[in-house]
């Protein structure tokens, strides 16, 4: 009585980390191509947000 | 542009500054006293409330809820208002958020130590106070997205992006895993049994460690730390990688605190590689952290406010290191249910959060009171007590992690285990000494710096309404090419969608196909329905906070096998309402104990534990002998069960009491058969033992794992 047994009733459910790393690769690509692409006008005036109260 | 007045209400702040000076000093020193504890079990009195079982509960939840809590709400209800440039949206709400909290955290500790709990770590408090938990977190939600809504600055700092995955993970997670189904004012079952509610447990427990202890301070980082440093956060880009992949990844390492237990192997592994790379944006941000002081290292020397949060920052590096590290399965082998857990969480929590609250209290309270801090000297004796205290908490936590494991698992040539588990107790005593050593320590440094900064009020005057001024937020056009990210930026219901989308994620995943293994999962056929008395007796292992200290779960490793029997089956636990596998071995593991030894050692041991074990470290329970059970509440808990499908038969739940008697009265038989125990019954002027306490106790343990050691060898189940 492996739990792979019950695993193995779940359809397809070596789908399930596949999934889970496109949805964390694909998101993490788009944050990254963002953060590259930022206008740099953009990132000073954010980060001194907290300077300027 | 038009310009508006307007004024931050620093009020709040003060109220919430006050609560986590008060609560600290009162979570550090339970924590001191449940330290004591481990080498001088007399400190409980012979009394429930001071035992280790319910004082560790109390020391977690005040640490946890009221001292860091408070903090996070201070540092929030501060750097908010400054951050979008608007008020805080209701006075009233932020009245109600403090005090009502603060009834929550004096209740909460109050019933906790009358033995009122759920025996979920960190989520013990029953459910009138989860559901009031709910109500002002609410609270706190409207106030909070109110002040947004409202806001003069069109971006959204990074701060406040933490803030608000903060608020909407803490509430997924509260709600999720505070399903519980009442059977009286103060008593609930876990809705969720075994396997399945310590999946939920521990995605609970691993991401509280997230979502409360974590993101809501690394939001206060991005502000105060610029702020004392008077210099911008090194890298913004970095900072907004930072979150979304932190929110992203940590919320699905949960399953890391059951490696090699009975949950499915699947999801054990997925908890390991998120935790794996939970180590990239957790240093990125700690990098984000220490370069944002470059160019000021020498203000350092001088600054205690920069001091406290150098180390805050640093020891948040050493724990998000050390936990990729624990959840690989090798290192989990050898750290788990030992100190070095203790040694990871106390870095975390001395170090990061605790530094951090006092570099922000040291930050705050001089602005506030709009004058100078009352002494220096006094700022940087606390610095360096605190440091110590650290030092002297984690080293020793760490040697005894090591020795406790290593000597657990060594074997004589013959193939038999080295040590008795109470060998291996005492053999790490001297470290439990130092620990206090160290705990004293930080908690003198916490007087110190509550007394410094009552000397600082007291010099000052404090500005409740700090007049300010900006220019209205002026509706923002969209314009082609503007990038997505800005939008979402801008808009913080969307920012909050997306959090909680992504929050969610992890936590569907990993737990649909456990919950439908429920549905598949051949019951093993020799395990049963607890007995009425058992139930009672599970209750009162509850109650006094026995998980505190010992596991019920035997992994598939040689020693542990040998030590206590055969490993533990995900089947065993059907009907665990709530779980009890535990998270720390200062005793053994309990997985096997039903008939190891007979009645009468269990009575003895509970009443005085030295009697049957010399040396043991486990304090005393004599109310055990002279507190009865309530036989009124069994019907309740037969169906409370029956509402989760456990099979008793149909009616049971009235004719429950007649079995629970007759059970009761035969280990009351067998247990007067001992002169000894003749004598604590008389000396104790026990009146009727079949209802005490400890009969329904003994009943319980003497049940525990026996189900399948009574099957017969080739009919148990492999897993």
């Amino acid at each position: 009585m492996k739990f792979i047994n019950y695993l193995k009733n779940i359809d397809d459910v070596t789908w399930y980390p596949i999934i889970t790393f496109v949805l964390f690769g694909l998101f993490f690509l788009l944050v990254l191509i963002w953060v590259i692409g930022a206008r740099k006008t953009y990132i000073d005036q954010a980060k001194k947000i907290p300077l300027n109260d | 542009m038009q310009i508006e007045k307007f004024s931050y209400d620093n009020r709040p702040v003060k109220w919430f500054a006050y609560a986590t000076m008060f609560w600290a000093i009162i979570g550090f020193t339970a924590g001191l006293w449940a330290a004591i504890a481990l080498y001088f079990p007399q400190i409980n009195l012979n009394w429930g409330p001071t035992t280790f079982g319910r004082m560790r509960p109390v020391h977690t939840n005040a640490v946890i809820f009221a001292f860091v809590g408070n903090g996070i709400f201070m540092g929030v209800y501060y750097s908010l208002q400054r951050l979008v440039k608007a008020r805080m949206y209701s006075d009233l709400l932020s009245k109600i958020h403090f005090w009502g909290w603060q009834l929550i955290i004096v209740f909460g500790a109050l019933t906790l130590w009358m033995g009122y709990t759920t025996g979920k770590e960190y989520a013990e408090l029953e459910w009138p106070l989860d559901i009031a938990i709910t109500l002002i977190w609410v609270v706190f939600g409207i106030n909070m997205f109110g002040t947004i809504i409202k806001r003069r600055e069109s971006h959204l700092y990074v701060a406040i992006w933490f803030y608000i995955a903060t608020w909407i993970t803490v509430a997924m997670l509260h709600i999720v895993n505070s399903m519980e189904l009442p059977i009286s004012f103060m008593k609930s079952y876990s809705w969720y049994a075994g396997v399945q509610d310590a999946l939920v447990q521990w995605w609970y427990g691993h991401n509280a460690v997230a979502f409360f202890l974590t993101t809501p301070y690394l939001g206060l980082m991005y502000y105060f730390l610029p702020k004392a440093a008077n210099r911008p956060i090194y890298s913004y880009r970095l900072s907004i990688i930072h979150f979304w992949a932190l929110i992203f990844i940590y919320i699905w390492a949960g399953p890391h605190h059951l490696l090699y237990s009975a949950l499915p192997d699947w999801v054990q592994s997925l908890g390991v590689v998120f935790s794996v790379m939970l180590i990239a944006p957790s240093w990125g941000g700690m990098i984000n952290g220490l370069f944002t002081l470059r160019g000021a290292w020498d203000r350092v020397r001088e600054d205690a406010v920069l001091k406290f949060m150098v180390v805050a920052i640093t020891a948040y590096g050493m724990a998000t290191f050390e936990g990729p590290l624990l959840s690989l399965k090798s290192v989990n082998a050898i750290s788990h249910f030992t100190d070095w857990t203790i040694a990871h969480v106390h870095v975390g929590a001395l170090g990061w959060n605790g530094f951090l609250t006092f570099a922000v209290l040291y930050w705050l309270i001089p602005r506030m009171w709009r004058t100078e801090l009352y002494s220096k000297p006094l700022a940087n004796a606390h610095f360096w007590l605190g440091t110590l205290g650290i030092v002297f908490y984690a080293v020793p936590m760490y040697w005894s992690g090591f020795a406790q494991s290593l000597n657990w698992k060594t074997f004589t040539e013959a193939g038999t285990l080295q040590y008795s588990f109470l060998d291996t107790v005492n053999m790490v005593i001297p470290m439990y000494k130092l620990r206090s050593i160290g705990g004293l320590l930080y908690l003198i440094g916490a007087i110190i710096m509550v007394y410094n900064l009552v000397k600082t009020i007291k010099s000052g005057v404090f500005l409740a309404e700090e007049e300010t001024e900006a220019p209205a937020l002026v509706k923002h056009e969209k314009h082609v090419g503007e990038h997505w990210h800005r939008i979402i930026e801008r808009k913080p219901i969307q920012m909050l969608v997306l959090s909680s989308v992504l929050v969610a994620i992890g936590g569907i995943i990993e737990m649909i196909p456990t919950f439908l293994v429920k549905t598949n999962v051949p019951t093993i056929s020799a395990v049963k329905p607890y007995s009425p008395l058992e139930l009672h007796g599970r209750d009162i292992y509850i109650a006094e906070g026995c998980y505190t200290c010992h596991s019920q779960m035997v992994r598939p490793f040689r020693d542990e096998v040998k030590r206590y029997g055969e490993y533990s089956k995900a089947g065993e636990f059907v009907y665990d309402h709530p779980f009890q596998w535990g998270s720390k071995r200062t005793g053994p593991d309990l997985a096997r104990i039903g008939g190891k030894y007979n009645h009468a050692w269990h009575f003895n041991h509970m009443y005085e534990p030295t009697s049957t074990s010399p040396g043991s470290i486990m304090p005393r329970y004599p109310w055990l002998y002279t507190q009865g059970i309530d036989i009124m509440r069994t019907p309740k808990m037969i169906r409370a069960m029956q509402t989760f499908n456990i099979p008793y038969e149909p009616g049971y739940a009235n004719r429950a009491n007649a079995d629970l008697e007759k059970q009761a009265k035969e280990i009351a038989v067998e247990l007067m058969k001992d002169k000894g125990i003749q004598q604590i019954v008389d000396m104790e002027g026990i009146k009727s033992l079949e209802y005490s306490k400890i009969v329904a106790l003994v009943a319980y343990m003497q049940r525990i794992g026996t189900d399948i050691k009574n099957m017969p060898e080739k009919e148990r189940p492999e897993h």
